[in-house]
């Protein structure tokens, strides 16, 4: 599936939820089953600093495509860093590069984009960019 | 920053687990070679209310001037400088329902009279030559520039609300409101208390078992409940406790019981979902 598939898949199933609570724990959910991130990568140099919420990103390059695992010391931050983490992982660097994450607008989770939220999530998914630009020089 | 500058070692006083600080620590830190003493009068993240006339009386034996942050202080509390002999006191408009982006700096006549102004700007220069420029008196020699006028009129606007209110009224009222608060939210098992001082100002911050209190705030807020999370900018203070930050309620005079109950079912709904 391409990024935007992936994105519109879940929009989606995100559509089936008829108020905050519902998407909220699914958020939750999603944070749980995230894969942690590998033991030896949850140091200092992963570490994306929000001003709240830790978050830590690891890449890997493997066939032409980038795999990330990630993970984060708040729930929530974990639930959404997952979502972020399937759409993008997987790709080639070109194409995390090029892509646009509108599904965080479209769930209505813009708020914790924004730099005040300050939960790393903005960071991160600079970060993974950045990761994908390595990989291509 | 003044480390950086003048090559000043800073000193903390220590504090307990409750948030208090410890004052025969304190006092055992004071000496001739101490500058500056610098306290909060009341702690942002906790609401300890510090005993400030005995940490300037202390000071003062030893000829340390004292600054006070007042800026938890002055909206929940009556504050009065001379009494108090605070040497400076600071704190913000917009902490006491005024206006952003203005503040109050106090200090003794004596001191500002010694020190140089910081800046430099119209109104602070009494007489310009190209050898020698004579400052202003004060306060001027302090008020580079054009003032912020329109804000200096909202706060003292601000003030006049307070003081009609009369801030003993608001200390009682806020009063009561924490005590309900402590009382009602300790009946939830899950929640920690952080910062437990025996003197407090209207602030609870607090803990739930096993989150992390961004998720704690991103619940409540679904919630229409405002409580800021996180470090509140005192890392260390969070360092010695292990924690990431907390959560924190900081009730005002315009608050209510109703509201803390609404409080009280936000977070057990945040208990019942992040478990
Ligand atoms: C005790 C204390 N001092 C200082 C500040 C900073 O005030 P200002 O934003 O007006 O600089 C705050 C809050 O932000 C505070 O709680």
């Amino acid at each position: 599936m391409t990024i935007n598939e992936i994105q519109d898949e879940l929009i989606e199933e995100f559509s089936l939820f008829t108020d905050w609570m519902e998407k909220y724990e699914n958020i939750i959910q999603m944070g749980k089953d995230l894969p942690m991130i590998d033991d030896k990568f949850r140091k200092e140099e992963n570490l994306i600093r929000g001003c709240q919420a830790k978050v830590w990103l690891h890449g890997d390059f493997k066939g032409g495509k980038v795999y990330f695992t990630a993970d984060s010391d708040a729930i929530i931050t974990k639930g959404l860093v997952s979502m972020v983490v399937k759409v993008l992982s997987g790709h080639s660097p070109e194409e995390i590069m090029q892509s646009e994450l509108y599904f965080v607008d479209k769930l209505g989770l813009r708020e914790h984009l924004s730099m005040t939220r300050s939960n790393g999530l903005l960071s991160m998914i600079k970060q993974m960019k950045i990761y994908a630009m390595a990989f291509v020089s | 920053m003044l480390c950086e500058e003048r090559h000043a070692t800073l000193k903390v006083i220590p504090i307990n687990s409750r948030g208090e600080l410890l004052m025969d620590s304190y006092r055992e830190m004071l000496n001739e070679k101490v500058k500056l003493v610098s306290v909060n009068y009341v702690s942002n993240s906790f609401g300890t209310i510090n005993p400030i006339q005995e940490i300037i009386e202390s000071a003062h034996k030893f000829g340390i001037p004292v600054l006070i942050d007042a800026a938890q202080a002055v909206q929940h509390l009556a504050v009065d400088v001379s009494e108090m002999d605070a040497d400076f006191m600071a704190f913000s408009g917009h902490k006491m329902y005024g206006p952003t982006g203005i503040g109050v700096l106090y200090g003794k006549e004596k001191w500002l009279n010694a020190m140089p102004p910081f800046q430099a700007g119209g109104e602070m220069i009494k007489t310009v030559g190209f050898d020698k420029t004579f400052y202003n008196d004060l306060p001027f020699k302090f008020e580079a520039g054009t003032p912020n006028i329109e804000a200096s009129i909202c706060l003292g606007v601000a003030i006049d609300y307070l003081n009609s209110i009369g801030l003993d009224r608001i200390r009682d009222y806020e009063e009561d409101l924490l005590q309900y608060g402590i009382d009602r939210l300790s009946t939830i098992d899950e929640l920690q208390f952080v910062g437990t001082a025996e003197h407090k100002s209207s602030v609870i911050s607090f803990n739930i078992d096993g989150s992390h209190p961004y998720d704690v705030g991103v619940i409540l807020d679904q919630l229409g409940i405002a409580v800021r999370t996180g470090h509140h900018c005192t890392q260390p203070l969070m360092d010695l406790f292990g924690i990431p930050g907390t959560v924190r309620a900081s009730l005002a005079f315009y608050n209510t019981r109703e509201e803390i109950d609404t409080l009280f079912h936000g977070i057990q709904k945040a208990v019942q979902m992040l478990k």
